[in-house]
């Protein structure tokens, strides 16, 4: 099936819509348009449509077209207390249906209000985080320094333990020369007292105590002379 | 312009039925007409923000006028006048 009726023709009507007119077509007498005035002014002045309903009214009335019977009086007393009524309470019931419209349209541009104020903190947010892209070459540098401190750190943690690994190892030799020196030195004085004990025979023995008497008796004899 | 797209109020008396047989007497032409008609009378005297009683009070009268014209028969006749 062929569609052939054209689709989206005219533009696309986005923009807000137009307003109300603020006042409707103008109506005299609240019956008779304004444009019947205007439509019978070039040929007959300003009374002429008057004259023209007149002269209907009474030509209506006179041929019985339109006939008086109980609805006319009816109609008259409806027709009066309609016009009363309208005469007396027509402001208070305009100046109520404007304000329930003004309430309505106070309500829409509180939402409109809203939306504006929201997608504007909206651009401002995006303005700041555009703002803050431009630092990321900082945030990249900074990043970069923080990996080359730590590898720095790593470096010397491990340059530290080399370091004491190696002295430990020095310490452990040499501590095991100082003690190989200390035992020779210790063992060869054992040997050495071994011996020389073992060389004194008991006859050295008994004339070394013999003259350590003479001795201690001179000199107790010089200590009393000293006394 | 030319006869078939001018409004009423721009063709002259003598043109009239001429004018009449170029417009869509078809139901969607007439029903067409209708719904224009009537949503210009509503843009003009309803649809704006301070109305006045010329709305309905216009779409009121032409109602009476019209059940009168169709109740003539009746009240016309001397037994409906004498009854009351």
């Amino acid at each position: 099936i062929l569609h052939s009726r054209p689709l989206h023709t005219t533009q696309q009507c986005l923009a807000p819509l137009p307003p109300l007119p603020e006042k409707g077509g103008e109506v005299r007498h609240g019956l008779i348009p304004e444009e019947f005035f205007q439509f019978l002014y070039p040929k007959t002045g300003v009374t002429g449509p008057y004259m023209l309903g007149t002269g209907l009214l009474l030509y209506l009335l006179s041929k019985e077209i339109y006939v008086v019977n109980h609805e006319t009086v009816a109609g008259a007393c409806i027709l009066s207390i309609i016009i009363y009524g309208i005469k007396k309470y027509g402001a208070d019931v305009a100046a109520f249906a404007d304000r329930l419209n003004e309430e309505k349209i106070a309500k829409v541009a509180a939402v409109k209000n809203e939306a504006i104020k929201d997608l504007e903190t909206a651009i401002e947010e995006e303005k700041k985080e555009q703002w803050r892209v431009e630092g990321r070459s900082y945030l990249f540098d900074a990043k970069r320094n923080n990996i080359a401190m730590l590898l720095e750190a790593n470096y010397r943690e491990r340059l530290l333990m080399v370091y004491n690994e190696v002295k430990k190892r020095l310490d452990y030799q040499v501590a095991m020369q100082n003690l190989k020196r200390q035992k020779e030195q210790d063992h060869m004085i054992q040997w050495v007292e071994k011996n020389v004990v073992q060389s004194i025979t008991p006859q050295q023995q008994k004339e070394s105590i013999a003259k350590c008497i003479l001795d201690l008796k001179a000199l107790s004899k010089s200590a009393q002379a000293a006394v | 312009g030319p006869l078939s797209e001018r409004r009423l109020m721009d063709v002259r008396l003598g043109e009239l039925p001429t004018w009449l047989a170029t417009r869509d007497i078809s139901p969607q032409g007439l029903l067409g007409g209708v719904q224009k008609a009537w949503s210009s009378y509503h843009d003009k005297y309803i649809n704006v923000r301070r109305g006045g009683p010329a709305g309905i009070s216009m779409l009121l009268a032409g109602y009476c006028l019209l059940s009168y014209g169709w109740n003539y028969q009746h009240i016309s006749k001397i037994s409906f006048l004498l009854s009351l």
